[in-house]
């Protein structure tokens, strides 16, 4: 049906993550939806915290402090690393230059 | 950022927490 | 285009659940808005196509004026629905329509408008090409005009091709060439990706519904259980390629399921906006049990979505009603509540199309029932003359303007509604 985690990427939860610009984020009862305006891909967003840790990243010197952050356990983080790549697989999130503004 | 693929688990989609969709997807627009 | 800033959270109940569920279950809760919806701008058309499903033709009065329409968009941008299908009829024969198009992007809201091509001129397409947030889909119903002309009209495939290759010229790539599926060209599909390659669009292979005309035409042109299955078939092999906008989800009990949703999306993800400000649930449910409001009752759309007695009842979890002890109905989802509603079926029964032939047995049954009478539109635009799928038009005036509702009906009152 949509994109299910087979083949993507290792998440690199060490760098600096920002949702890309292009991006539309719509809180829901379940989580939220986010459109992208290039791509005209959507995610969604299964539950509150994962919400809060995309809307938060580019807040956090890492993604892993902005899951940290957002309440995500040890035992929890490499399911959040998983949303995290098929995110960045799609450019709903891009990581952070040195020049990019904090937003 | 990893120069490697690594292959995820095979996860059930009620286990992911984040799924895509085209935004044709949805059934109900011509 | 700037975007909006992220939407301030609302008080929502925390949804942490260990499991996050499939996406069919998320919806439990209702959206807040849709997420994409058809926004049909006039009822007007220049062709009159025998499978309409909005029988479109002739204008209607009581169209919304052009502050009334980006009222709705101030209201979409506010929801913050990502996406508008602009259709019609035709929707470019509005004086306005550019202005809409515009001010839409302009607030956010993402446009692909459908049109069977008449007025896409080099121009035109020069001026969509520049655009990054307008998507074009060209409607065609054939690879050949002898195919396509049958069921659109004399000169629609010439029209349809001019466009293409003016929007090819203009380096628009990636708009869409979407085909209704019917018996006469399912043996065509290679040929449908033939000509999008050719001029660099994405094709788009979507279901032919028994709705607005598509009633009257339907025994003749749905495809048949045989072709149902090679349909699938080209659909997987050609994988994300090919679109859908997941109109076949009822095709998903024939094995894995194509990308998309697979589900119903009317009234919960999606809906229309029609000409006159009608909101139904779904562009193929134009008639009065699926009117769930108008955009101009107080409180506008915005309180149409949320709070309609009808889209309230459609959000309810569906539990299947007589499909529910079929190994299939996890895949298929019971199929299309328009498709069973315009054919006479029971809507807790199964699609007129079930791939396991249940559909069949029931259309038989209503077939051979004089108590059971099909639902016609409630809503009529035509014009006035007619044309069978295959002759050229011939000026009549009939009175009731369409042939039997159904091959098997016996009793000569069938379709006939009282006024």
């Amino acid at each position: 049906m949509s994109s299910a985690a087979g083949s993507v990427a290792a998440f690199d939860l060490d760098r600096a993550w920002r949702v890309h610009p292009q991006v539309s984020m719509r809180p829901e009862p379940f989580g939220a939806l986010l459109y992208h305006f290039g791509t005209r891909r959507l995610s969604f967003l299964k539950n509150q915290r994962v919400l809060a840790v995309v809307r938060s990243l580019a807040d956090h010197p890492s993604a892993r402090a902005a899951c940290a952050a957002a309440g995500v356990t040890e035992a929890e983080l490499p399911a959040y690393a998983r949303a995290l790549a098929v995110l960045a697989e799609s450019t709903m999130i891009s990581e952070r230059t040195p020049h990019d503004p904090r937003t | 950022m990893p120069e490697h693929e690594a292959e995820t688990e095979a996860l059930t989609s009620d286990e992911l927490l984040v799924e895509e969709v085209s935004i044709d997807g949805m059934c109900g627009v011509y | 285009m700037t975007l909006a800033p992220d939407a301030v959270s609302h008080d929502a109940v925390s949804h942490d659940a260990v499991s996050p569920g499939r996406l069919t279950d998320l919806f439990q809760l209702g959206l807040d808005a849709p997420i994409c919806l058809t926004w049909e701008l006039t009822y007007a058309c220049n062709l009159s196509c025998v499978h309409c499903l909005s029988s479109s033709g002739r204008r209607d009065p009581r169209e919304l004026s052009t502050d009334e329409c980006k009222a709705v968009i101030d209201t979409l941008q506010r929801m913050q629905v990502f996406y508008v299908n602009i259709g019609g009829g035709e929707p470019t024969v509005r004086p306005d329509f550019w202005e809409l198009v515009d001010y839409a992007t302009a607030h956010q809201v993402g446009v692909k408008f459908s049109t069977n091509g008449v007025k896409i001129t080099p121009d035109v397409a020069a001026r969509l090409a520049a655009s990054d947030y307008v998507d074009v889909q060209i409607s065609l119903d054939g690879a050949t005009a002898e195919v396509n002309d049958a069921v659109r009209g004399p000169g629609s495939y010439a029209t349809a091709m001019r466009a293409m290759q003016n929007l090819a010229d203009a380096g628009f790539r990636g708009f869409k060439l979407s085909v209704v599926m019917t018996r006469q060209n399912i043996p065509q599909m290679d040929e449908f990706k033939a000509i999008a390659d050719r001029y660099g669009a994405q094709l788009r292979l979507t279901r032919l519904r028994p709705s607005g005309r598509g009633a009257d035409v339907w025994d003749e042109l749905h495809p048949l259980p045989a072709q149902q299955k090679r349909l699938y078939d080209w659909l997987v092999a050609h994988g994300e390629q090919v679109l859908t906008g997941d109109s076949f989800f009822h095709l998903s009990a024939f094995g894995s399921a194509l990308p998309g949703l697979n589900l119903c999306g009317a009234g919960r993800v999606v809906c229309l906006i029609d000409p006159v400000g009608d909101v139904y649930a779904c562009p193929f449910a134009i008639h009065e049990n699926f009117l769930a409001g108008n955009v101009r009752d107080g409180g506008g759309f915005e309180t149409v979505w949320k709070t309609s007695e009808l889209f309230q009842d459609l959000r309810k979890p569906d539990t299947g009603g007589a499909c529910r002890s079929c190994g299939f109905y996890d895949s298929c989802r019971g199929g299309c509540m328009a498709a069973k509603f315009f054919t006479g079926l029971p809507m807790d029964g199964p699609d007129p199309e079930c791939v396991q032939g249940y559909g069949e047995a029931a259309l038989t049954a209503v077939g051979a029932s004089p108590a059971v009478t099909v639902p016609r539109p409630s809503v009529d635009h035509s014009h006035r003359t007619t044309r069978s799928p295959r002759s050229a038009p011939v000026p009549v005036t009939i009175t009731p303007r369409r042939p039997p509702s159904h091959d098997c009906d016996e009793s000569p009152l069938a379709g006939f509604a009282a006024p």
